[in-house]
Parts: C-alpha cells; sequence; structure tokens
C-alpha cells in the first residue's frame, strides 16, 4: 500500500565471484544497478559493448530463426497462447545448456544461411523464367543466335516490329542479290526473322532493314534456342530442389524450437549481464557493485550474499537528493491498479501513493459507467475463467485481467440496482415471444426513467471523490510537516465548498431543480454564506502567500479564489456518469428493439438471436471502452488534479528479461 | 398544417443522428488513417491505437441516443404521435446542442486523437497521458448530450 523504501546496498568482492554473483543477482531480481562510483586509479570500468553486440547479433539470429520456424513449419498456437505464461525450468536445466549452447548457435546460423539460399534459389527462377520467356519466339530457330553465316554468306537474325510475312520482306529486300529468308515467328508486335545473304551486300542489307525499324539480336549463348531452353529448364528445376532441401531442413529443426527459444533467452541474460559488468568498477583482483534494493529484501540479499561469496555488503540509508527509483507494492485488491497510476505518473519525491485510494473510486465508476449487470457478468465470466485457468500467466497480463474481473463484479452491482439486464432484453423477450411482459426491477431506480436523480447522483459522487483527492493533499501536507500548507489549501477550500452546496441546498430554486424532496432551513444558508465569505477570504490573502510584494499576492490570491470554477467544472464534469450509463442502456433498447421487429416466429426468434448476438457485443466493447477511457479521465484529470503530482523514476532492477522461460530457484520475486 | 409539430419534432431527431454521426464518421475516420500509419511500422501497437481511434466515435453514439429518446417520446415508435407545433420545435431546438456540439467535437476531437496516436509510435509507454488528450475534448460532447436529455425529457412534461 505504500511506495516500497529503498537501500543503497554496496557489494564489494573478488573479482573470481564476479560471473556467480551476477548470476545470482540477475536471477533474483531485485536490485537496479547503477554506475555512480567514478573512476580512479586502481578501479576502472571496462568496455564490454562488444561482447555485448555479439551476443545481441546472436539474439537477433535465434529470432529470425523461430519467425522462420513459424513460417515454414506452422505450429497450431491458440490465440490463448498468450496468457500461458513462460515455461518455468530448473537451475540445473539452465546450468545444462552450456553442452548444447555451441550445437544450437550453430544450427541457428545455418537455419539463416538456408534462408539465404532460398532466396537466392527464389531469385535464379525469377531470371531462368524470365530467359525461358525470351526464348518462346525463337524456339523453331535451329542455328544459334551467335551464328555468323558461312565464307561468303552473312547470317542476319534479328526482330522487326509489327507483323510482316516473308512476301512482304521479299518486297522490301527487292534488288539484292541472293537473299534467303525465313520468318521464325510473327506477332502482331514484333516478327522474328533469320536472313541469309551474301556477305559482299550484308551492310547494305541490314541497312534496309533498319528502315523498318531491325534489330539485331545478340546473345554470348552458342546453342540452339531449344536447347538453351532446356539448359533453362534445368536450372529451374535445381533451384526448386534447392529450395526444397532447405525448407526440409528448416522444417526439421522445428523439434529443436525450444533450444533455439533457449537460446534467445539465454543470451538476452548474459547481454544484460555484460551490460552490467560494463557499469562496474573494478581493479585487478576486485570489484564493486552499486545499486537500489528495496529495504525488505535487502537483509535476505546480503545475508545470501555473504554466506555463499567472500563479499562486503553494506546497506546505507538514501540521501534527500538522490534519486531513488519507485516500486510500488499494493494488496491484491489496488495492486492491478498501479499501471493505471504508471500511466500517469509514479508517486515523485515525498508523495504518496495514491493506488489504495484511488481503487476504491476506479471500480465503483467503471461499474456507474457500464451499468449492466449481464454486461458485468460477461467480463467477470470471462476473466475469472481465463484466471482460474492459466495460473502461469505473466504478472502484467494478471494483474490487467484481475482490474476488469473487479470492474466486472462492480458493473453487476450497478447493473442490478438499477435493473439493467442487456438493457430491457427480460421484458422484449417475454412479451414479444411469450406473450406477457416480465421486468425484473430495478433494485433502486431507472435512470432513464429518473434522469435528473441519477445526475445529482453522479455529481454527488464527482464531490466524494474530489473530497477524497483534498484529504490525500491534506495528509501530504501533513506528512511532510506543512501543517499551515494543510490548512490553507485544504482546510480552507473544505469550508468554501461545503458552504456553497450548504447556500445552493437551502435555496428553493436549486432544489427545485434537482427535484430535491427537503429543503435546508434559511438560517442554515445564512451561516454558510458567512464561512463562504470568510473561507473566500482566507483563500484570497493566504492563495498568494510565496510572493513577497503585496500587490502581486493580492493577484494570485485572486487568481486562487478563481479556482472556484474549476470545482464546479469538475463536478460537473461527473455529469459523464450519466450519460455513458444512458448511453448502454438505450443502445440496449435500440438492439433489442430492433431484434423484436421481425415478429415472434421462427424467423422472429432468429433474427433476434442474430441481432442481439451482434448488437451486445459491439456494445459491451464500444461502452466497455468509454468505460474504461473515462474512469481514467476522471482519475487523472479530476482526483490526481487535486493532489498529485508524480514524476517518479521506475523501479528497473537487474533481472532475467526472458521471453519463453523463467528460470525457478528457491525463492524467487521476479 | 396540423403536422408540422412532429415534423419539427422529427427533424430534430434525424439532425441529432445525422450531424453527430457524421461527426464521429469524419473523426473515426481520419484516427483511422492515422493508426493505419502506425501500424505498417509497429503491428504491436494496434490495441493502443485502436482505442485512441475509437475515442471519437462516441458522439455518433450520443446522437443517436437522443434521436431514440426523441423517436419514443413524440411517438414515432408507436403511440399518440399528435404534437402541437410549439411542442415539435422545442423538439427541435432540444436536439440542437447535441447535433451540432456533437459534429464539431467528434472532429477535434479526432484532431487530438491523430496528434495523440503520434504520441503512442513514438513513446508508447506514454498511453495514458495521450489517452486524456482527447478525452478532455468529448467533456463538451457529454454536457451537451446532458443538456439535450434534459431538455427531451423534460418538453414530455409541459402542457400546450
Amino acid at each position: 500500500m505504500a511506495v516500497l523504501q529503498m537501500q543503497r546496498i554496496n557489494i564489494c568482492t573478488l573479482k573470481k565471484n564476479r560471473k556467480p554473483l551476477l548470476e545470482l543477482l540477475q536471477r533474483k531480481g531485485v536490485i537496479e544497478i547503477n554506475d555512480d562510483i567514478p573512476e580512479d586509479n586502481v578501479f576502472h570500468k571496462m568496455d564490454m559493448s562488444s561482447a555485448e553486440g555479439m551476443l545481441i547479433k546472436n539474439i537477433s539470429l535465434a529470432n529470425d530463426a523461430l519467425d522462420l520456424l513459424h513460417k515454414y513449419a506452422k505450429d497450431n498456437t491458440s490465440l490463448l497462447s498468450v496468457l500461458e505464461g513462460r515455461k518455468e525450468i530448473s537451475l540445473a536445466d539452465y546450468e545444462g545448456f552450456r553442452d548444447v549452447y555451441e550445437d544450437t548457435l550453430s544450427m541457428v546460423r545455418e537455419i539463416h544461411k538456408k534462408e539465404k539460399q532460398i532466396a537466392d534459389a527464389n531469385a535464379d527462377i525469377l531470371k531462368a523464367d524470365a530467359g525461358i520467356e525470351a526464348l518462346n519466339p525463337w524456339l523453331s530457330l535451329d542455328v544459334p543466335f551467335q551464328c555468323k553465316g558461312t565464307r561468303h554468306t552473312a547470317v542476319l537474325i534479328g526482330t522487326l516490329a509489327n507483323e510482316w510475312t516473308k512476301e512482304q520482306l521479299e518486297e522490301q529486300l527487292d534488288g539484292f542479290g541472293a537473299v534467303h529468308i525465313e520468318v521464325i515467328s510473327a506477332t502482331k508486335d514484333q516478327t522474328c526473322v533469320f536472313l541469309l545473304c551474301l556477305k559482299e551486300e550484308a551492310d547494305a542489307v541490314t541497312e534496309k532493314l533498319r528502315e523498318v525499324s531491325f534489330t539485331m539480336k545478340t546473345s554470348h549463348n552458342n546453342r540452339i534456342p531449344r536447347e538453351e531452353e532446356q539448359e533453362l529448364l534445368q536450372q529451374k528445376k535445381e533451384a526448386l530442389e534447392c529450395i526444397e532441401t532447405a525448407k526440409e531442413y528448416i522444417v526439421s529443426c522445428a523439434s529443436k524450437k525450444d533450444s533455439i527459444q533457449f537460446l534467445a533467452d539465454y543470451e538476452r541474460m548474459r547481454s544484460d549481464k555484460y551490460h552490467v559488468i560494463g557499469k562496474l568498477v573494478q581493479s585487478n583482483k576486485a570489484m564493486i557493485l552499486t545499486g537500489y534494493i528495496p529495504e525488505e529484501y535487502a537483509g535476505e540479499i546480503s545475508e545470501l550474499i555473504q554466506n555463499r561469496f567472500d563479499a562486503v555488503v553494506e546497506l546505507i540509508e538514501t540521501k534527500e537528493e538522490e534519486d531513488v527509483p519507485v516500486y510500488l507494492k499494493n494488496n491484491g485488491f489496488s495492486a492491478p491498479l498501479e499501471s493505471t497510476v504508471e500511466g500517469f505518473s509514479l508517486p515523485g519525491k515525498g508523495e504518496t501513493d495514491p493506488t489504495f485510494i484511488m481503487s476504491l473510486f476506479y471500480y465503483m465508476l467503471f461499474g456507474l459507467m457500464l451499468s449492466d449487470a449481464a454486461y458485468g457478468l460477461i467480463m467477470v465470466l470471462g476473466c475469472g475463467i481465463a484466471l482460474a485457468k492459466f495460473k502461469n500467466m505473466e504478472p502484467t497480463i494478471k494483474k490487467t485481467l484481475k482490474m476488469y474481473l473487479y470492474c466486472g463484479i462492480s458493473t453487476v452491482f450497478w447493473g442490478v440496482m438499477f435493473g439493467s439486464y442487456f438493457g430491457d432484453v427480460v421484458d422484449v423477450v417475454s412479451e414479444n415471444f411469450f406473450g406477457n411482459k416480465v421486468s425484473i426491477p430495478a433494485l433502486w431506480f431507472v435512470p432513464v426513467n429518473e434522469p435528473m436523480r441519477m445526475l445529482v447522483f453522479s455529481m454527488l459522487l464527482g464531490v466524494i471523490h474530489l473530497y477524497a483527492g483534498l484529504a490525500m493533499k491534506f495528509y501530504q501536507n501533513v506528512k511532510a510537516k506543512q501543517y499551515l500548507d494543510a490548512v490553507y489549501d485544504v482546510v480552507l477550500w473544505y469550508i468554501l465548498l461545503t458552504s456553497c452546496i450548504l447556500l445552493l441546498l437551502s435555496t428553493e430554486m436549486f432544489t427545485g431543480i434537482v427535484g430535491l424532496s427537503f429543503i435546508l432551513p434559511s438560517v442554515v444558508g445564512k451561516l454558510a454564506g458567512i464561512a463562504a465569505v470568510l473561507s473566500a477570504l482566507g483563500i484570497l490573502f493566504t492563495a498568494g502567500r510565496e510572493s513577497r510584494n503585496p500587490l502581486k499576492r493580492f493577484l494570485k490570491g485572486l487568481y486562487g479564489l478563481y479556482g472556484i470554477s474549476g470545482y464546479l467544472s469538475d463536478v460537473l464534469s461527473y455529469s459523464r456518469l450519466l450519460a455513458l450509463g444512458l448511453a448502454t442502456g438505450v443502445i440496449c433498447t435500440v438492439i433489442n428493439k430492433m431484434g423484436a421487429m421481425a415478429g415472434n416466429g421462427v424467423v422472429g426468434v432468429f433474427v433476434f438471436t442474430l441481432v442481439f448476438i451482434f448488437g451486445h457485443s459491439l456494445n459491451i466493447g464500444i461502452n466497455a471502452l468509454g468505460a474504461y477511457v473515462h474512469t481514467n479521465r476522471l482519475q487523472y484529470v479530476e482526483f490526481f488534479g487535486k493532489f498529485y503530482e508524480g514524476g517518479g523514476r521506475k523501479f528497473n532492477p537487474f533481472s532475467a528479461k526472458t521471453k519463453y522461460y523463467k528460470i525457478k530457484e528457491n525463492t524467487n520475486h521476479g | 398544417m396540423d403536422n408540422l409539430g412532429i415534423v419539427l419534432a422529427l427533424t430534430g431527431a434525424v439532425l441529432a443522428a445525422l450531424l453527430a454521426g457524421i461527426g464521429s464518421a469524419k473523426g473515426v475516420g481520419m484516427a483511422g488513417e492515422a493508426a493505419a500509419g502506425v501500424i505498417t511500422e509497429d503491428p504491436s501497437k494496434f490495441s493502443k491505437v485502436l482505442i485512441l481511434q475509437l475515442l471519437p466515435g462516441t458522439q455518433g453514439i450520443y446522437g443517436l441516443l437522443i434521436a431514440f429518446i426523441t423517436l419514443s417520446q413524440i411517438g414515432i415508435l408507436g403511440g399518440d404521435s399528435n404534437i402541437s407545433v410549439a411542442k415539435g420545435a422545442l423538439y427541435l431546438a432540444a436536439c440542437l446542442p447535441m447535433a451540432i456540439v456533437g459534429y464539431s467535437s467528434a472532429i477535434r476531437q479526432a484532431r487530438a486523437s491523430v496528434a495523440s496516436i503520434g504520441v503512442v509510435a513514438k513513446r508508447p509507454e506514454q498511453f495514458g497521458k495521450a489517452m486524456i488528450f482527447p478525452a478532455m475534448v468529448e467533456t463538451y460532447a457529454i454536457l451537451a448530450l446532458l443538456i439535450s436529455i434534459l431538455a427531451v425529457i423534460g418538453i414530455g412534461g409541459i402542457n400546450f
């Protein structure tokens, strides 16, 4: 229920203990190591970046290999597998991995090589296909393209634009001595021709042909086109075979997937370790490590280290000016909301952890906004079953599911209070399909019928929430022994706000608008008025107390008093409880009404079921999202705005940040 | 001209659904384009940008809500649809806050959403704060909704 007290821990030991010590600390994961100790003549830092870089390369190799395995050897991982969490393995298994480390690494490299082969082969296939395509019109040519002719004749092989017949060409070349023309193939776009002419006329013939856009066919291949095609087909076949064998190899590695996953984790842990080594100051024989440790683990860890190694462990209280990391610890009910607090900002110096107080309101506000018993039940069942079924899930997912579980419980509660079960589905179904209308009465009241009552209730909750925020500020001021601040900034505001509310409650106009059945006697109103004026004066003179200049002080005081408008808008902001609650209810009604439009026959039941399932799943999604966003907003803006600034740095311990496995030791604080 | 009352009232209901719906459609579309851009770079941010994309969508729902309450109040969904011209005009006026504020706040909220999607693209850990900026805009849609609801329900009790 608080920000854990941190201590600085200094460990000095012999260098030969470096590896086992760091591995122990990594598995324990409770120390944030930093590099505050400066280098001197004896103690130096080591540059580990190249070793770290190599390990990071191995990690990416392993991850690539896993991607390839996934691509070629599909395994059936369901969507729910994210809930399963990391597998646990024993310390002995972890140590044993060293024996297969080299084999696994070379397998990963081999997979990488095979993938490159596949890519190359694919490129070869494309090239061969292009070659075959280009050869296609020439297949009936029975001399190679390189053929130049005989002693007295010259061979011209090439293409002409557009379609030509033998006769047309003869006509074009009319006037030359002996020209033999063969049309190899002709299409609308191009004509492939083989010409044989006298050597001395070759240039003139070529010139004549150029007029009708003749291009010579050039090639390095000294085989006839049909043989060349065979050759390309053979190349293609070989490439395909190469791909097949490469794929087979990769698929055959699928059974070793566990080792590859382990390799990725193993290298991740090693690279983190090297990163830490780079931060340590070391002499020839000794090393010093410094960092932060939560107080509650400090004793245990220092004892463990001193028993296992020849080491000196020193625990020091943190100093005021240090940038101490923040680690929150709460009970099971509030802990799921730690990440919500973190989403805003962790508590800064001297601030209290707001998680517990916030959690009380958080679940309630969420429930009020969704406010449908059936929707709540769906959330409770979904999260409850997942939590019960997957015991080993990761802490962050577990916390999220728990948060929605509690939100769901609250939603059921408010749904019952407001009589909403899939909106008015009970009424609609009973009236439409069974003929007589049955409705489940609301335990309290139905907001759609009495929106004003709901609005007043929302604002009342808002006032309570804001008062709680002010109370937190009071607590923080008192804790920091700033008693005068507590009076000026909190007590005066309490008096002012409360007397304003009392004043409103004693006027007939206000009680008339909100439909209250009682009105406070006017004497209370008068007293409240006096209290309001006095407290307002108090704020006017104290809000600017840090300025010495009287004019500046007065103006700052005025500005402080202007803050009352902020309170007004804060309270109005809680009207979103009404708006979002009504939105859920009314859309439910719309869905049910639409479903019931098809009548009560077989078709009617079918249509109703369809509309019901589709409509309500959409509605629960949109409204749960809305409830989540606006609950956060009320906490962050209205509630935190009263007392909380944040700015703390998250505790980031040196730990095993693995993806697939977690190593089990006797005690684990992961 | 006896039926002008119901015509005016229905116009109000339709305007609430129309304008707020158009605003939300534009807004969610804008935010969706930005969100899709982020996904091309980093698909793992899908759930975060999806939430931000959906934020400007609520105005359309509020518009629907007002339209639906109005329709049931004026008897279009069954019941007595005989209302006076003055009452019809009142319904029209009551629907306007939701229609107009819904339209423009959805678009403004979408712009805040697009900016927040940019925040998430660069600094995903700041999602909690990024979510609040668009949610601030929504306050005004909620206030308009509040007035429209109170007015629409209140008109039913007036006799003339």
